[in-house]
């Protein structure tokens, strides 16, 4: 987490969903899969340790128009926030 | 030439329970050739003994075996001990990637953004553990420099990983340039060679290969089989392991019917390929032909001509959606594809589009058209009649 979110903003997510050790697609779907049990406004905390996940994330919010919030990165561990907006 | 006159909307019309089908999609699942059928009954039906058992009906099944790995290393002009069987061409990439990296001394390996996704994958693996992967771009056509592979390569690269032809746009690599860089570089390389092998000539001595991917459906043989080829001094380690079937680098019982029916697919393709490329181009140019004539905004992705799969038809069409498309053209019967399975599940854009630069309204609107042994020109003649009235009803439908 960067240091101006995780002094001014942290953000409590919603639910969870760990996708350490998959690979492509399956964060992306099981993302989408969570996705549609939330209510709108609510937030998602994705792990994910896929090298791809960084791009595939990126461009599957910019096609869904879900708000990616904060990609953090810890050694090979991406933790994706994303907020439902529809 | 002796092959079965049913058309495959015959054949899988009859699968679909008597619905009159065209089907274009080859490359996800081809039908299996009723000869390789024939031969592959008695290996179903008993009479056959597991390659390993010590009775004679065991050294039958190991005869078969031999025979069949014979036959899969014939087509590529490989040495048969060097053939791995396995499950499948994704198992095989993996065993290629995964299992040279268990015994290289190298941490570095190159590969190209176009590759199928199980060599992407077996990639990000060994990311995982702490491999370094140079993603080596194409051209606007999917086409790898060979200047950009020597490029990439560094003093510990462990293996090249390039495909023969790719699946989603069709477009034939370089391989003869590749290989001769690799082997200049002393670098192992690997040719992911499905929709290529059996269409195009490969003689892996020829073209500098050590490592072979091969799939049995894809020569129309039954799903379930596939195999590595893997040159004598190559160093693989096993990625399944177990009783030590397949020289120790892929345990588990052999599936001998599977493997069987492989190679007598692999000896139908060597003895057949040649008229069968020169039929299925000229029906591909025709299904190009009455597609750019007729649909607006329709452009072909990949490479033209000789330098793409002979049967592989693939175009982006501006401004519609592909699986609207390939909805309206199922209930007109046509079977086709977007190009990738995977990425029509996942809603995350093609990644080989992306690497070809497709512009933002064309990367939904990607269709691909795989050619085979059963197609007819009635086939490509009703893809040419429903296509246009498919997408000018979309267009119309669409804000």
């Amino acid at each position: 987490m960067s240091e101006f979110s995780a002094t001014y903003m942290r953000i409590i997510a919603d639910h969870k969903l760990d996708c350490l050790g998959l690979f492509c697609p399956m964060p992306v779907l099981k993302t989408r899969d969570a996705m549609k049990q939330m209510a709108v406004g609510q937030v998602l905390e994705m792990l994910s340790d896929d090298p791809a996940s960084d791009a595939d994330m990126t461009s599957w919010v910019a096609r869904t128009g879900h708000e990616l919030l904060e990609i953090d990165r810890d050694g090979a561990i991406y933790r994706f926030l994303l907020r439902k907006t529809r | 030439m002796a092959r079965s006159t049913a058309s495959s909307s015959e054949r899988l019309g009859r699968l679909g329970g008597g619905v009159t089908r065209v089907y274009l999609d080859y490359a996800a699942f081809s039908p299996v050739d009723p000869r390789v059928v024939a031969l592959m009954r008695p290996f179903l039906e008993g009479g056959v003994g597991n390659p390993a058992a010590p009775h004679s009906l065991g050294l039958e099944a190991r005869a078969s075996l031999d025979g069949a790995r014979a036959k899969v290393a014939r087509l590529v002009g490989a040495t048969a001990p060097g053939v791995i069987f396995t499950a499948s061409a994704t198992e095989a990439n993996n065993l290629a990637v995964r299992g040279l990296a268990r015994r290289a001394a190298g941490r570095h390996l190159v590969t190209t953004t176009i590759e199928h996704i199980s060599v992407l994958n077996a990639c990000r693996h060994l990311e995982k553990q702490g491999w370094e992967v140079a993603y080596v771009p194409v051209d606007g056509e999917g086409r790898v420099d060979p200047d950009a592979i020597a490029r990439a390569l560094r003093a510990d690269t462990a293996l090249v990983s390039v495909m023969a032809a790719n699946g989603e746009i069709g477009t034939l690599e370089p391989l003869r340039e590749i290989g001769r860089v690799a082997r200049a570089r002393g670098v192992p390389f690997h040719v992911d060679a499905v929709g290529a092998a059996g269409r195009v000539p490969l003689a892996v001595d020829d073209l500098g290969i050590d490592l072979l991917t091969l799939s049995s459906n894809d020569l129309y043989g039954p799903p379930g089989a596939g195999a590595l080829w893997a040159r004598a001094d190559v160093k693989l380690g096993p990625i399944v392991v177990g009783g030590g079937q397949e020289g120790g680098y892929r345990a588990g019982t052999e599936n001998l019917p599977a493997i069987v029916g492989m190679g007598v697919a692999a000896d139908l393709a060597r003895a057949e390929g040649g008229a069968e490329v020169a039929r299925l181009t000229a029906l591909r140019d025709r299904l190009f032909e009455g597609v750019l004539e007729r649909v607006p905004r329709a452009r072909i992705t990949g490479a033209r001509g000789a330098a793409r799969l002979p049967h592989h038809a693939s175009v982006v069409v501006a401004g519609v959606k592909a699986d609207g498309v390939l909805l309206e053209l199922d209930l007109r019967g046509v079977a086709a594809s977007s190009g990738s399975a995977c990425n029509m599940a996942s809603g995350v854009p093609s990644h080989v589009l992306r690497a070809i630069g497709c512009a933002r309204d064309e990367l939904e609107g990607s269709l691909c058209f795989t050619l085979g042994r059963w197609t007819t020109g009635a086939e490509v003649d009703a893809v040419r009649e429903a296509l246009p009235a498919v997408v000018e009803r979309l267009r119309r439908l669409a804000p």
